[in-house]
């Protein structure tokens, strides 16, 4: 019952983020909420016992690729333009 | 045009979830994954055969070397396509860039920095080192490491990074991290086995040849975690100075 509870939890987080994450304008708040994304997919992995996974989706997820995003974002116009 | 997008991509959304209720239920015994012969062949024969426990590495690392070594090969190539691609480009500094960096760096930042960098360091380590017992291995703990660089740059400049991971090193850091990959593959193979066929290293290692598999396996990642970190580091210091590999953010 609990393990039901937060897998609903987080899967209808994770389609919440997944949403918010194009509806922004900013793009450091996209590449943020991104790195959220990957954090509850990590969670999710860790849930099903896939602990390498998740650990994969820590580091390189939610921790180099939101580096190397906003890297490349603070390269470019800040806002998208539509 | 963007009311078609969005219809298109409602539909698209749609058809995954009606096809998803085909997918077997989580843990169920029946699923095609976990009734495949390979997998029963996996989990009864990993402990026989390498003494590694955690079943996950000793998969990606002996029984599926060759992929392995490939995807390693695959990080560093990208890397280097990443890096001659924009470092080839003109230097375009006149452009605006909407944000101006102070560079003057922040003192609780650099302090508490020049705290957690070593354990980050320390803990790349081990997750690489423990791989083949716990979860972990080349991949997280190259990353960790090459993170642990990328927060050098981000809290100091990128000067200050580079100053203690040159860019030229990190081109041979990932180089030689492939050469070890390969080197233990070549030398099972000059030993009398098939190449990455771990267990013909006991004939130079003083171990049974279980226990060379699980030692081979750790050269092996500690050949991924030298090309991951160097590749995670070169990558980010091109990208965030669009390939001029100075200033910084």
């Amino acid at each position: 019952m609990g393990l039901e509870l937060f897998n609903t939890l987080i899967l209808s987080l994770l389609v919440v983020v997944a949403v918010l994450s194009l509806w922004v304008r900013d793009l450091v708040v996209s590449a943020v909420i991104f790195a959220i994304y990957s954090f509850l997919m990590c969670l999710l992995w860790a849930e099903m016992g896939a602990v390498d996974v998740a650990f994969t989706e820590a580091t390189v997820g939610a921790g180099v690729s939101t580096v190397v995003l906003i890297a490349t974002i603070f390269n470019l116009k800040r806002k998208a333009k539509d | 045009m963007k009311r078609a997008a969005f219809i298109l991509v409602l539909l698209i959304g749609l058809l995954l979830a009606w096809a998803a209720k085909d997918f077997p239920t989580w843990g169920d015994p029946h699923a095609p994954a976990s009734s495949s012969p390979v997998s029963s062949h996996f989990i009864s024969n990993t402990g026989v055969d390498t003494e590694v426990p955690n079943m996950v590495t000793a998969v990606l690392a002996d029984y599926r070397g060759f992929d392995t070594m490939f995807e390693t090969v695959v990080v560093f190539i990208a890397g280097l396509a990443v890096i001659s691609i924009l470092r080839g480009g003109p230097t375009r500094r006149t452009r605006d860039r909407e944000f101006v960096v102070d560079f003057e760096p922040d003192l609780i930042v650099t302090n508490t920095v020049r705290l957690i960098v070593p354990v980050i360091q320390i803990f790349a380590f081990y997750v690489l080192a423990h791989g083949h017992v716990s979860p972990g291995g080349g991949f997280q703990g190259g990353v960790a490491m090459g993170a642990s660089f990328i927060l050098i740059a981000l809290s100091w400049d990128l000067k200050t990074a580079l100053t203690r991971f040159p860019i030229e090193r990190c081109f041979t850091v990932a180089a030689v991290g492939i050469v070890i990959y390969a080197g233990i593959g070549l030398l099972s193979m000059a030993l009398g086995g098939e190449f990455l066929d771990y267990a013909h290293l006991a004939k130079v290692l003083p171990v049974s040849p279980e226990m060379a598999r699980y030692h081979a396996m750790l050269g092996v990642e500690i050949g991924v975690g030298f090309t991951v970190s160097a590749i995670m580091f070169a990558l980010y210091a091109s990208l965030s100075t669009d390939g001029r590999m100075q200033d910084g953010l």
